[in-house]
């Protein structure tokens, strides 16, 4: 792939005899020119695009490529980062990952931060954008203040919430004086109650941004859509179910990806909230893997882990590919 | 959900669509104020317990963790604004933003150009190859970029930091400048090469400055990005705290000090103030380029 790349920067012969073929493709093309003059133009245009591209392709292939390669290239070996790397063991780390039960429980976390952040962000988000998709006094007033979290840093959003959570803090404090003393709990101390925590945090922060990019959609649907329907008789909730909602259904699916591959990654806010505890309750996929290749400098080891984390990602955003972006493509299709 | 049941049914008591309408009384719209103030409610009272919770002595918040404060104490803050490592962790934040910003408007526009406005083989390619970057996680690169950062010898430096985010926000930088360049009409273009202008001269003295709200976009997210970094700089600027950026800051101060609870409600409020700062202001740019990326 990448040595492919790098020589299609070069100009050769088969570029020069396929950029009319090219020109056909793309009719938005400068204006044709004769055959001779096209030939020579051809040199100078590839030296233009790879002094635009080039930089940047560089910086990309060295920064992001070349690690997520040597990521896959370190899995297959037993290694502690110093020692030569020569202790080639396979599909091993493989083998180990999967078998690891603790493993096992930080992919189903993220599993369940994903499934949650289907099930009741996007319905509440939404229920919160059509509700407030209207005109009203401090209406932008709201928007941004709804949106302001998303903002925060996770680390200060998770540092917030470990001063608030905290045993005898300001929410049992609050809890008791509602008389709802008797429901307090160790958020963050509590196996079966800390994922619970972790997504509320997760939820805090990022609802905002679903809210947010709802209305926006909604605000790119047609009021004489909306109008028309109102003069037939539709009731406020048929229009959100036949006119508002299929029509910001890009955003929505985009959202949904957007999420996906946001509870796939999560990382900061665990990592300050619990560091992946109790007893690595709630680990996730990330701060398993820097558990073992940081702190117990198991490189070999926690590469295999981000390369999972890699495919869970690559899987998502292929899934994504093949059915959103090409449904949404035909609905584009359709309307022009 | 629910809320949308009850307004269903007030609509259906009405008989009349409350937004479209004339009847009396508008229920669409309380129930509109409602939501909004419940979910401002929501978002602000946790922010604001930590900056009333500054005001207050460890003391206080022993004794009521969620009153007020009485007396209001400045010295928290007093304490916060006087250490240098404040004040070095903030300038630290502002370098790295401000390099990857540059960093990555520089670079991510050059590589848009030509995706956005040459006709050449390969193109598809090198735009998909800059998409699929979304789906490399920070995370995934993580521990062979260190390695890497380690061999170059930029653990410890700003750069080590600047470099690896700059590549990893090319690939939305393109994203969102690839539309708006795509979009600029030809004529433009048309009309600089008749007055002999270059394609680079084209670049430099037409495109960018026309571009400037889609950079002004792109570099807020770059911005906000790499203000709200965590990972990266955990790995690289290991050691002293002079070094560090705010949110490697705040965490470590949480950790040090996790006795002083109105120290860490001050230092995190005065941290997360320039980034609240800095969004009340550039709202509409943060909101506008992510629903530019969403709509791609």
């Amino acid at each position: 792939m990448q040595t492919k790349e790098a020589s299609g920067t070069r100009p050769d012969p088969a570029d020069t005899m396929s950029a009319g073929s090219d020109s056909e493709t793309k009719p938005e093309k400068k204006t044709r020119t004769p055959e001779q003059v096209r030939r020579r133009g051809t040199a100078r245009k590839w030296g233009e695009i790879s002094l635009f591209t080039g930089p940047a392709l560089l910086v990309f292939l060295i920064f992001v490529v070349l690690p997520v390669g040597l990521a896959a290239y370190y899995s297959f070996y037993n290694w502690n980062g110093i020692e030569d790397l020569d202790n080639f063991i396979g599909l091993d780390n493989y083998r180990r990952a999967f078998g690891d039960s603790a493993f096992v429980h930080a992919l189903r976390n993220n599993l369940f931060v994903i499934v949650m952040s289907l099930l009741v962000q996007l319905p509440v988000a939404l229920a919160v954008a059509l509700v407030l998709n209207r005109k009203f006094r401090g209406r932008s007033f709201m928007r941004m203040v709804i949106f302001a979290p998303y903002i925060l840093s996770e680390v200060i959003t998770a540092v917030l919430w470990l001063l608030i959570l905290q045993p005898h803090g300001p929410l049992d404090a609050w809890m008791e004086n509602l008389g709802l003393g008797g429901l307090r709990e160790l958020w963050l101390a509590d196996l079966n109650l800390v994922m619970w925590t972790v997504f509320f945090v997760v939820s805090w922060k990022y609802i905002g941004l679903a809210i947010i990019l709802f209305l926006a959609g909604l605000s790119g649907v047609p009021k004489d859509l909306q109008e028309a329907a109102a003069i037939d008789g539709a009731s406020w909730w048929q229009i959100q179910r036949r006119i508002n909602i299929p029509l910001i259904a890009p955003t929505i699916r985009v959202w949904m990806f957007l999420s996906i591959i946001g509870s796939i990654q999560l990382f900061d806010m665990v990592w300050v909230l619990t560091r992946g505890g109790p007893a690595g309750a709630s680990n996730t996929i990330a701060t398993y893997m820097f558990q073992y290749g940081f702190m117990r400098s198991q490189y070999g080891y926690g590469s295999a882990v981000a390369v999972i984390l890699f495919f869970l990602s690559l899987i998502a955003a292929l899934l994504y590919m093949v059915f959103v972006l090409r449904r949404d493509n035909i609905d584009e299709g359709k309307r022009r | 959900m629910s809320a949308v049941t009850e307004q269903t049914e007030q609509q259906e008591k009405d008989g009349v669509d409350a937004d479209y309408g004339r009847s009396g009384f508008d229920y669409g719209k309380l129930l509109a104020i409602t939501v909004g103030l419940s979910a401002v409610a929501v978002t602000l009272v946790p922010i604001l317990y930590v900056v009333l919770g500054g005001f207050r002595t460890t003391g206080q918040l022993a004794e009521n963790p969620a009153g007020l404060p009485d007396p209001w104490v400045f010295f928290k803050y007093r304490d916060v604004l006087t250490s240098s490592i404040f004040w070095h962790q903030m300038l630290n934040s502002i370098i790295v933003a401000a390099g990857t910003t540059v960093g990555v408007v520089l670079l991510g526009t050059m590589a848009a150009y030509p995706i956005a406005r040459y006709n050449f083989k390969f193109k598809g390619v090198l735009y998909v190859i800059f998409t699929l970057g979304l789906m490399f996680p920070i995370g995934v690169a993580a521990l062979p970029l260190y390695l890497l950062l380690r061999d170059f010898g930029l653990i410890g430096s700003v750069w080590g930091v600047i470099i690896p985010q700059v590549a990893f926000q090319l690939p939305i930088t393109i994203i969102i400048m690839r539309p708006f360049l795509k979009a600029l009409p030809k004529e433009v273009e048309e009309a600089a090469e008749m007055d002999g202008l270059t394609r680079v001269g084209f670049f430099w003295r037409i495109l960018l400055p026309l571009a400037k709200p889609a950079i002004i976009t792109v570099g807020v997210l770059a911005f906000v990005a790499s203000w709200n970094a965590y990972l990266l700089p955990l790995l690289v600027l290991q050691g002293d705290a002079a070094g560090h950026t705010l949110p490697l800051g705040v965490q470590q101060f949480q950790t040090r000090y996790s006795s002083d609870t109105a120290a860490i409600l001050a230092y995190t409020s005065l941290a997360m103030l320039p980034a609240l700062a800095f969004f009340t202001v550039m709202e509409r740019r943060i909101v506008d380029g992510l629903t530019g990326a969403v709509k791609g």
